[in-house]
């Protein structure tokens, strides 16, 4: 009787924490998704709602003036394309073919150029990014050659720095090469920050080297090998390195504030950011605002949760 | 014999070379963006760190340590410094601890459950720090926000506090709202390092009559430490860099209460367009994680 309850006991402890702690973890759970809630509901209340000193939890109408507000504050062109004029220098002579064109397409409420813009950047520091860290990535892992250590750990050293501190010299010398207000002068230090190397490094290492080996002495050029064998084998590397760029591209803030300042130019979460500072206390505005920010990329996210999650565990191991 | 030996290294030579050209040429998409925009700007920021600079076409004046001389006499630098630890002492191992307690009781749940948890933990940090701020503040306001409807309606308050405009809250608030946003990660992290764990070495000291507690302190928790370490320094870097938060919604006050470094540094060169001060303070910055990441490596390397 005595053994069968010492056997019984902790079994049943078991069972009671387990019990306790999933309680806990669901009602934390809540917490952490309640802000979302928030926003999302917070969008589509009325002005009523809004300005209830008791919070309404479930809106009492659903409407859209939030985002009609949103839409009708500022305009923007929807893209803007600048095809520069081709300039040819033969001797001390400048030749000057053509001459630069804009095209600019229709006028559009400033949020919705946001949006653009935001998928531009990220679009594009995602691709830049996998194509770079790839190269350098297999360079790092499987290329013996000098000055290979003082590379790496100079890439680990960069990591660990905040980037922020970089943002003053960054500013200057982005207005030393023109690229002060333009969109690409957030995405070229997206790409040169080294984790996506770091990333496909560690994913290129895991392949044997004996397959590399083989398609070299098979008469495979170096690039052949890179494209036909290497790549292909690291892709799922590949792809966490993309969503991870992207998203973290997509929610990089005080890059975009510190580089972009005309209205045409920024992206949502800056925009979003500059409007509170003129309409602070109109939340239901805000909330909108925050959901066409959040929404898009949380759909991403959950989409490509998988991928996401191995990118950021394979980042850490050795890390 | 020797004829021989002079071509075969010198073939081994050709090779190396080859070898090393076709490294530098995969590296060379990368290295243009690196060099010309993290390591150029880090040696500009300790360079300029010792010229009086600012905006605009005029000549850097050089000062020496006159910035940093400064720094050291500013009292609002040292107020910055206190908060930036504050958040730092509170926030890291805050962090480490809810995260450990969260995934090791979400990685012993169905799998369906684990990944529903890891996700909803994680949403925060996806959200992005613009949104999460917006919704945040509305929470916290004066009137309108659910924090004090929460509190006078269930009578833990007497009256409506001022969260975010008193300087006794301001940055418990921030501090909270930055824990919501950074244990996302971790909880990632720690999940998929107690899915790693050698599963026999548990199993073979449940069987000698281990403890749940003594088979995770004793066996998982050692097993786990190269990620403890990795979440500690994410975590210390982190938190050095919360800026939205406080741009967004104090910009630094009340009365300097929730001023931080970064805050600090951005208000300089952004507000002021005192670049040389600005980075002065970057390199100082950078020292202090510098510090605090190589002492935390040597700490887990000893256990």
């Amino acid at each position: 009787m005595k053994k069968q309850n010492r056997l019984n006991n902790p079994a049943q402890k078991d069972r009671a924490y387990y019990i306790f702690s999933f309680v806990v973890i669901a009602i934390l759970a809540f917490l952490f998704a309640f802000p979302l809630y928030w926003i999302i509901t917070g969008a589509f209340k009325n002005k009523q709602d809004i300005m209830n000193t008791e919070p309404v939890w479930v809106p009492t109408e659903w409407v859209i003036t939030n985002f009609k507000n949103l839409m009708s504050k500022r305009s923007a062109e929807l893209f803007e394309l600048t095809i520069p004029a081709l300039r040819l220098r033969l001797g001390k002579y400048i030749v000057t073919l053509g001459q630069t064109i804009i095209i600019k397409g229709p006028v559009v409420p400033a949020a919705i150029r946001w949006l653009v813009n935001t998928v531009f950047m990220s679009v594009a520091a995602m691709l830049i990014t996998c194509i770079t860290s790839a190269m350098a990535g297999y360079a790092l892992a499987k290329k013996r050659f000098y000055g290979r250590t003082l590379l790496f750990s100079l890439i680990v050293c960069a990591m660990a720095l905040p980037k922020q501190v970089i943002l003053i010299p960054m500013l200057r010398e982005m207005n030393a090469l023109g690229l002060y207000d333009k969109i690409w002068a957030v995405i070229f230090p997206i790409v040169g920050w080294p984790f996506g190397v770091f990333l496909l490094k560690q994913f290129a290492e895991g392949i044997p080297t004996e397959m590399v080996e083989a398609c070299r002495i098979d008469g495979a050029s170096e690039w052949r090998t890179f494209t036909d064998v290497m790549f292909p084998m690291i892709k799922p590397g590949v792809g966490a390195c993309a969503i991870f760029t992207f998203i973290n591209s997509w929610n990089d803030y005080f890059m975009q504030l510190i580089m972009l300042t005309s209205t045409k130019n920024l992206t949502i979460s800056l925009g979003i950011a500059t409007m509170q500072g003129e309409n602070s206390t109109d939340f239901g505005l805000l909330m909108a605002g925050a959901a066409l920010a959040s929404v898009p990329i949380i759909i991403v996210f959950l989409i490509f949760q998988k991928y996401f999650t191995k990118g950021i565990t394979m980042g850490a191991v050795k890390g | 014999m020797a004829n021989k030996k002079v071509t075969v290294s010198k073939t081994t030579r050709r090779l190396v070379i080859q070898e090393n050209i076709a490294a530098y040429a995969f590296m060379l998409p990368f290295l243009v963006f690196f060099v010309g925009f993290v390591l150029y700007p880090m040696l500009m920021c300790v360079y300029t760190s010792f010229f009086d600079a600012t905006m605009g076409n005029r000549e850097d004046i050089f000062v020496g340590f006159g910035n940093y001389r400064e720094l050291f006499q500013d009292p609002v630098f040292w107020k910055a410094l206190w908060n930036t630890m504050i958040i730092v002492l509170v926030s890291v191992p805050v962090t480490c601890i809810f995260s450990l307690w969260v995934a090791s009781a979400i990685s012993k749940m169905h799998v369906a459950a684990t990944s529903a948890f890891r996700c909803i933990f994680y949403l925060p940090v996806v959200t992005g720090s613009v949104a999460v701020t917006m919704v945040w503040k509305w929470m916290f306001n004066n009137y309108y926000g659910i924090f004090n409807y929460i509190g006078t309606s269930t009578g833990l308050m007497e009256k409506n506090i001022n969260w975010l405009g008193d300087p006794k809250y301001a940055l418990g608030c921030i501090i909270l709202i930055l824990l919501t946003t950074s244990v996302g990660q971790p909880i990632v992290l720690y999940v998929s390092a107690l899915d790693n764990v050698d599963k026999s070495l548990v199993e073979a000291a449940e069987v000698d009559g281990a403890t749940p507690v003594q088979a995770f302190w004793k066996i998982k928790w050692p097993q786990m430490m190269p990620t403890t370490l990795y979440i500690l320094v994410i975590t210390t870097i982190n938190s050095f860099q919360c800026f939205a938060l406080i741009q967004l919604l104090t910009s630094g006050g009340p009365n300097n209460s929730t001023m931080t470094i970064m805050y600090y540094i951005y208000h300089n060169a952004f507000k002021l367009y005192r670049y040389g001060y600005g980075n002065a303070m970057g390199v100082v910055l950078a020292i202090i994680i510098a510090i605090l990441s190589a002492a935390q490596f040597k700490l887990g390397q000893e256990k």
